[in-house]
């Protein structure tokens, strides 16, 4: 994709323990934001991502926009950058 | 202090049993999200941007040694080693893991705690002075009537699915230190012409996105009739209370739309045709509950203790500047109320770490009758510390990070955990408490008393609204900026504070406060506070100050 192409990943919060995860494409899920799957249209990933293996994994997952920067998925805005990288105070 | 009776004690293991089973079974997918959600939040436990968040109640603010240590141990276990204490005189865990919240509540039941009513829209923690049964210029104790309202209201089969979340706060002192104003119900206890202590009963009060001040239902209630009066009050909002709005929900909103007179008479018609026989207070239950609340023998105070303190306070500056601004005069002639501050500069408002807790717990035993007092304004308040050992009290204390003389000034600053944890915020709010707080200190003695509260959206969890000086964080496209408002008071004056212009970045917060300050001090007359400044001067010299003349 060019960097003209929106980005969208799907997150939600680890049912478990509540931790933010990312959808990581094959019903699977990961902590980290690098390992998001991104799509052009975010709710094509978020069908996916309801349909995996572990439908159990994520509590109210929904989609987000992101930036790719050589290759490197950043989260946009305040609140999804404190829900990737942890509280800044 | 209230203490469990055996069907107490019951209630909540078997509350805890069904909590266990409800998790399992959302764990194992026979819960669906959907399902379980208002389960979790009856008992507390929310979703928050990092983990989940557990809010622990502690009614009117009570704590007791196993108790303080019970939360340290749970911050320990099941937490990052710290909690947060909030603007309602509750405890939140922000690091929690769902699997482990059944443990946690049982680990609270054994302590006589729980979790319960701290979400969800029914009646929740009633608040009360933290100087309740202390103070010299109280008319009675507020607790046992707390009390009386927490057994009333807990598990209320009429009043569990209101349209809305209902606070109540009771207080018995002209200076209201319980923001009495700013509750769904308010009770101020007062005495009436003929000498008899009942309750003014305030309606409609509350914050978030319409702040309104609570108006007078009715001037004087007695004390037998408060439970049935509560409930005709509740039925009448539980029957008319909007539903179909949930920014519209509040009693606040029935108040303004029916006006305080059609209120009034409503909840009146109601309590005239309703029985109120097993709700009457009789003064056998009255009495009994006063005995959990009954003052502890006080020992006479040591002979030297006064010139032990004041050789302590001549010594020392630091001591003297806390002994000034964190005591404040007792009934008990040799005893003193301090308050801990929970706002070292830099840090989160609040927050106190386990060791804290565990150190609090010692020294209420030590240095006490086995007490401490959370406080709205986010500080524990030692209700009886002998004053000849207020210099040793201090030490320890100050030696754990817990030191900072600044109740009631400008760095005692109210914050709400705002975006850092919430998912509801729009913008931070414990750095700008931190950075602010830290650039005020210096010229805080020159400020004198005051208010400042920083809410990270317009659910107003830090009251703003009611700050001398509020702070209001906004998204504006994706960025984060505060409204400034000034004037606001959560006292017996209560006041919503007045905007002051266009929401400033978050660099600029510093610099706009100051010139606030700077406007109060120049005007004010001696013994103003700010909000009595704002009256008199009104709102333009101040905005003037931050945007320049129009």
């Amino acid at each position: 994709m060019n960097a003209e192409t929106p980005h969208q990943a799907v997150t939600g919060n680890r049912l478990r323990d509540g931790v933010p995860i990312y959808y990581a494409g094959n019903g699977s899920w990961s902590p980290s934001i690098a390992d998001a799957v991104v799509a052009p249209d975010g709710g094509i990933l978020l069908v996916e991502a309801a349909k995996g293996p572990l439908p159990l994994e994520a509590v109210g997952p929904y989609v987000i926009d992101v930036t790719v920067t050589d290759g490197v998925i950043g989260p946009i805005g305040v609140k999804e950058t404190i829900r990737a990288f942890g509280p800044t105070a | 202090m209230y203490r469990y009776d055996e069907f107490d004690r019951r209630f909540l293991e078997e509350r805890t049993a069904q909590y266990r089973d409800q998790v399992r079974r959302r764990l194992i997918g026979q819960l669906s999200e959907e399902e379980f959600r208002p389960l979790r939040l009856r008992n507390g436990l929310y979703l928050q941007l990092h983990a989940y968040m557990y809010r622990i109640a502690i009614p009117y603010g009570t704590l007791s040694p196993a108790q303080l240590r019970m939360l340290a141990h749970i911050a320990r276990k099941y937490d990052k080693g710290y909690g947060h204490f909030t603007t309602r005189q509750n405890m939140q865990f922000n690091w929690i893991k769902l699997d482990e919240t059944p443990d946690i509540m049982a680990d609270l039941a054994s302590v006589e705690m729980h979790s319960i009513q701290t979400s969800g829209n029914c009646i929740r923690n009633t608040t009360s002075d933290p100087f309740a049964g202390v103070t010299a210029d109280e008319i009675e104790d507020p607790r046992p009537w707390c009390e009386i309202i927490r057994q009333w209201s807990t598990l209320h089969p009429e009043f569990s699915w209101l349209p809305r979340k209902f606070k109540i706060a009771v207080s018995a002192s002209e200076k209201d230190r319980a923001a009495v104003h700013i509750h769904d119900i308010g009770l101020y206890i007062v005495k009436n012409d003929a000498g008899e202590v009942g309750f003014q009963v305030l309606v409609g009060g509350g914050l978030g996105r319409t702040p309104i001040m609570g108006k007078v239902l009715r001037e004087f209630l007695p004390k037998k009739d408060l439970l049935s009066y509560l409930e005709a009050a509740l039925r009448i909002y539980n029957e008319y209370g909007r539903r179909d709005n949930i920014y519209k929900a509040r009693i606040k909103i029935l108040v303004q739309a029916l006006g305080i007179d059609k209120m009034r008479e409503e909840v009146e018609a109601e309590w005239a045709q309703m029985d109120h026989t097993p709700l009457d207070l009789s003064d056998q239950t009255i009495a009994a509950i006063y005995e959990h609340f009954a003052p502890p023998a006080y020992p006479a105070p040591d002979a030297q203790g006064e010139a032990t303190l004041a050789t302590a306070i001549a010594a020392d500056a630091k001591f003297a500047r806390w002994v000034k601004h964190n005591t404040h005069p007792h009934k008990q002639p040799g005893y003193a109320i301090a308050t801990v501050s929970l706002k070292p500069l830099g840090k989160p408002p609040g927050d106190i770490t386990a060791e804290q807790l565990d150190l609090l717990a010692e020294l209420s035993e030590r240095y006490g009758f086995g007490e401490v007092r959370v406080t709205h304004e986010q500080n524990v308040v030692f209700p009886d510390i002998p004053r000849g050992a207020l210099p040793v009290f201090y030490a320890e204390i100050a030696a754990a990070g817990m030191g900072t003389a600044n109740i009631g000034l400008a760095s005692d600053i109210i914050a709400c955990p705002g975006l850092d944890y919430c998912s509801l915020a729009n913008a931070r709010s414990i750095p700008v408490a931190e950075k602010l707080g830290e650039h005020l200190a210096a010229r805080e003695e020159e400020i004198g008393p005051m208010k400042i509260k920083i809410s990270g959206c317009i659910n107003a969890c830090g009251h703003h609204h009611v700050g001398h000086i509020g702070i209001l964080g906004v998204d504006k496209n994706g960025e984060e900026f505060y409204q400034i408002t000034v004037g606001g008071s959560a006292d017996e004056q209560s006041a919503v504070g007045t905007i002051v212009g266009r929401a400033v970045p978050s660099d600029e917060v510093n610099s706009a406060v100051d010139k606030l300050l700077d406007v109060y001090v120049k005007h004010r007359s001696d013994g103003e506070d700010l909000p009595a400044t704002y009256r008199r001067i009104g709102a333009e010299p101040f905005k003037e100050a931050v945007y320049g003349a129009r």
